[in-house]
């Protein structure tokens, strides 16, 4: 079967994304809910589907079963093909021996055969950890151009904000002559967003070196990209602009969520020639009941809502009762608020139920120390009893 | 007795009533009309039958089939994307000499080709202007366990005049067959009505169609049902879910209405019996600071910054900053503008209302407006 394809893409789905705590302790940080009726996936795969390139792979090993279930054949992103699709791609055990992905480079290295099935030119590595519009065909153009062997698209960040992030330093032409990982003192603000691009050939000498480098801890960051501009390959830095945010802490999910409210904001939801594809449910129109009030909020299906609702995300079959108030808050998909419990300044997990009375967060005025200030999180499936209190920055994993 | 879903044929007529509600039906069937916010009349039928395990349906279309075409796709929505049956949308069988057909024996005449073919040993027929959710296991079981050549599914209630006038009722003896069919005939009173879904081994039905069709005889109702009540053991199966029969555009207005109280929602869409359709990845609604929605039902992909009362908004509508919607139908990408107030009015599709207008219309007589209309 002639299999052919000019670029493939390999997403980094396998991280566990500890920083989010609870929403992570059963599901992979790529299959968190996002802005009402997406996951975080639906971003990066939309991308590729809308980029024109139709054969993903996606790497999983932390807690995969909602993800594997949600992306299916990938049939919701037009990724049900005859030649290519979305493959989910686990570790695996070999005749040399079973092994866990050890590092972004290794969970790549671990996969050749895969790429190699397609023949490639160039492999498109991509992590399903940010919220973001790329056309990668873009991308791809300018790596052409300028006879690249990787190109990592880069995004001009705050000074103060540059040492969380890989930093690039580059020429004129923006070719790259230093990469520091979360360098203390950054000597630019190019930040690297996680997407790569490089010529396959060259990409899979680099993996199969680095594997064979005892001591290397098989990182594209701190292995790969280092070792190809110590042997003086062409990288270049592919400018970015427009919204581009990582999602991996409490605080920055909750941004995120805010964002998609904001009129000022660039992320457009709504731009039918750039949609972003997630594995749509079957449900109902939501319903707003006769006491409801609704300002500055997003809505989805499923919903029945009867209660206060402000500057909040409200996803999929979520249950708000009258006189319950809900105010600068994410309700993941399938939450219940009940009768006289107030939410701000929260997330409430997947299939949580709030019992009434029950008072979750505060707002940050209301707190006498602005340093107990945070958002407030209630994990996936956690029940808050009546008249139960949740802090601002408390976590809750159990039943309370 | 032992029996499969598998084994059970549905057979759907997209078009008929279609003269029952003019205005919607214009440019599309029965079966693709929009309803309830981001579905369309066939769906619950379809997701009926198949949420009762059944996986080969075939739809009957007479004219204005496009949209339906379009709706149904590849039919993966509903699971009916298979390599062995799934749907089949069976159109007029164009003979130089036919016409159209003009009864429902005549359509399954046409049909009768892919009836033969289908190996399954059941049929469930019935029509698409039903908002409903049928559990067909059950109905198949009594059916079977009754011995019964036909069972139609009935249900009990007062009715009026107007109900009776194009409805088929039903007087049934106490073990549930049925004894005499009244066809069409104003008659208020409290009666078992027929929701024109009937079961019928495929045999049967097969002589039924090559014995009668032969001798001009094409009409369902009057001609199996009504003259073969003696001769053979035609049954009511009594429905006692949620239902509404759509029979004209107040209906439709009605039936749309009945949504709004979440205790009918929870009954026609079940958690464990959800009703499924095509799908086109709208982000969710958004309400806007000077938004107030209450006792509405909005699909995704809504943008509203205006009032909203009592009303059901389809996918992508846009409710302008100052603007007005109450008891109102807006379908899928209406837009309302700036500072318009709009009372009991349904628009189509993609109708654009402009700014600082006032359209409304009595209560109990919607206004409608075209699909693609700009005011």
């Amino acid at each position: 079967m002639y299999n052919k394809k000019e670029c493939v893409a390999m997403l980094l789905a396998g991280g566990q994304g500890s920083r989010l705590y609870a929403l992570t302790q059963n599901v992979a940080k790529p299959a968190v809910p996002y802005g009402g009726k997406y996951r975080i996936i639906d971003f990066p795969l939309s991308n590729c589907v809308n980029s024109g390139i139709d054969t993903v792979g996606v790497l999983t090993q932390y807690q995969p079963l909602v993800l594997n279930d949600y992306i299916g054949n990938g049939q919701a992103w037009n990724l049900d093909r005859i030649h290519g699709g979305v493959h989910i791609l686990p570790p695996y055990q070999s005749s040399s021996g079973a092994q866990w992905y050890e590092g972004t480079a290794n969970a790549i290295y671990q996969n050749l055969s895969f790429i190699d099935r397609y023949d490639p030119e160039y492999v498109v590595i991509l992590s399903g950890d940010h919220i973001y519009k790329m056309d990668y065909s873009d991308m791809l153009r300018f790596h052409k151009e300028k006879d690249a062997v990787c190109t990592i698209a880069v995004l001009n960040v705050e000074y103060e904000e540059a040492s969380r992030f890989g930093i690039m330093s580059t020429d004129e032409n923006d070719a790259i002559t230093k990469f520091v990982e979360k360098p203390k003192v950054p000597e630019s603000t190019l930040a690297s967003m996680g997407i790569y691009i490089f010529s396959y050939p060259t990409l899979k000498e680099y993996l199969i070196e680095n594997e064979n480098d005892k001591e290397a801890t098989k990182d594209f960051g701190k292995n790969i990209i280092p070792a190809l501009l110590e042997n003086k390959e062409k990288l270049y830095a592919y400018r970015f602009e427009g919204y581009w945010k990582d999602v991996g802490t409490i605080d920055s999910l909750w941004e995120a969520n805010m964002d998609l409210l904001s009129p000022t904001i660039s992320l457009d939801l709504y731009d039918p020639t750039w949609k972003i594809y997630s594995n749509n449910d079957s449900r109902a129109p939501h319903i707003i009941g006769k006491h409801a009030k609704i300002q500055n909020s997003m809505v989805t299906t499923g919903c029945v809502i009867d209660g206060s609702v402000e500057f909040s995300m409200i996803s999929g079959g979520v249950t708000i009762e009258e006189g319950a108030t809900v105010t600068d808050s994410i309700l993941m998909p399938g939450a219940t608020v009940k009768k006289g419990a107030v939410v701000e300044y929260s997330i409430i997990g997947e299939s949580s139920v709030i019992e009434s009375g029950a008072h979750i967060g505060t707002r940050p005025e209301d707190c006498e120390n602005r340093d107990e200030w945070g958002v407030a999180v209630v994990g996936h499936e956690v029940t808050v009893s009546a008249g139960a209190t949740v802090l601002p920055k408390q976590i809750i994993s159990h039943n309370i | 007795m032992s029996y499969n879903m598998t084994n059970v044929l549905g057979i759907l007529f997209a078009n008929s009533h279609d003269e029952l509600l003019p205005e919607l039906s214009s440019n599309r069937t029965m079966a693709s009309i929009p309803f309830g916010g981001r579905f369309r009349l066939i769906d619950f039928q379809l997701s009926g039958m198949v949420n009762s395990g059944m996986t080969t349906v075939g739809v009957i279309t007479k004219s204005n089939y496009q949209s339906l075409l379009d709706h149904i796709g590849s039919a993966r929505h509903w699971d009916l994307a298979r390599s062995d049956g799934g749907l089949t949308i069976l159109p007029p069988y164009g003979r130089v000499d036919s016409g159209l057909y003009t009864g429902k024996l005549e359509a399954l005449m046409g049909a009768l080709g892919y009836i033969k073919k289908v190996p399954c040993e059941y049929v469930v027929v019935s029509d698409c202007n039903l908002v409903i959710n049928v559990d067909y296991s059950k109905l198949i079981e009594t059916h079977i366990g009754s011995g019964a050549d036909i069972t139609c599914v009935v249900a009990s209630g007062k009715f009026t005049d107007k109900e009776t006038a194009n409805s088929v009722t039903f007087e049934v003896d106490e073990t549930g067959r049925i004894r005499e069919t009244v066809i069409n005939r104003a008659r208020a009173g409290e009666y078992k009505m027929g929701l024109n879904i009937f079961i019928i081994k495929k045999q049967l039905l097969i002589d039924l169609i090559c014995d009668l069709i032969p001798r001009g005889k094409y009409n369902f109702d009057r001609d199996v049902l009504q003259a073969m009540t003696d001769k053979l053991n035609i049954r009511a199966y009594e429905y006692t879910g949620y239902y509404s029969r759509i029979s004209s555009l107040e209906s439709y207005y009605d039936a749309s209405m009945e949504l709004l109280d979440p205790e009918k929602l929870g009954k026609l869409i079940l958690k464990k019996r959800p009703v499924y359709t095509k799908v086109r990845d709208d982000a969710p609604s958004k309400y806007g600071l000077s938004s107030s929605v209450s006792n509405s039902m909005v699909a995704d992909g809504c943008v509203i910054d205006g009032v909203v009362e009592n009303s059901i908004l389809f996918r992508g509508v846009r409710v302008s900053k100052g603007a007005v919607v109450k008891n109102c139908i807006l379908m899928q990408d209406t837009v309302i503008g700036k500072s318009t107030e709009v009372s009991n009015i349904i628009t189509d599709k993609n109708v654009n209302i402009g700014d600082e207008l006032c359209i409304s219309s009595a209560k109990g007589s919607p206004l409608y407006i075209a699909k693609k209309r700009t005011l």
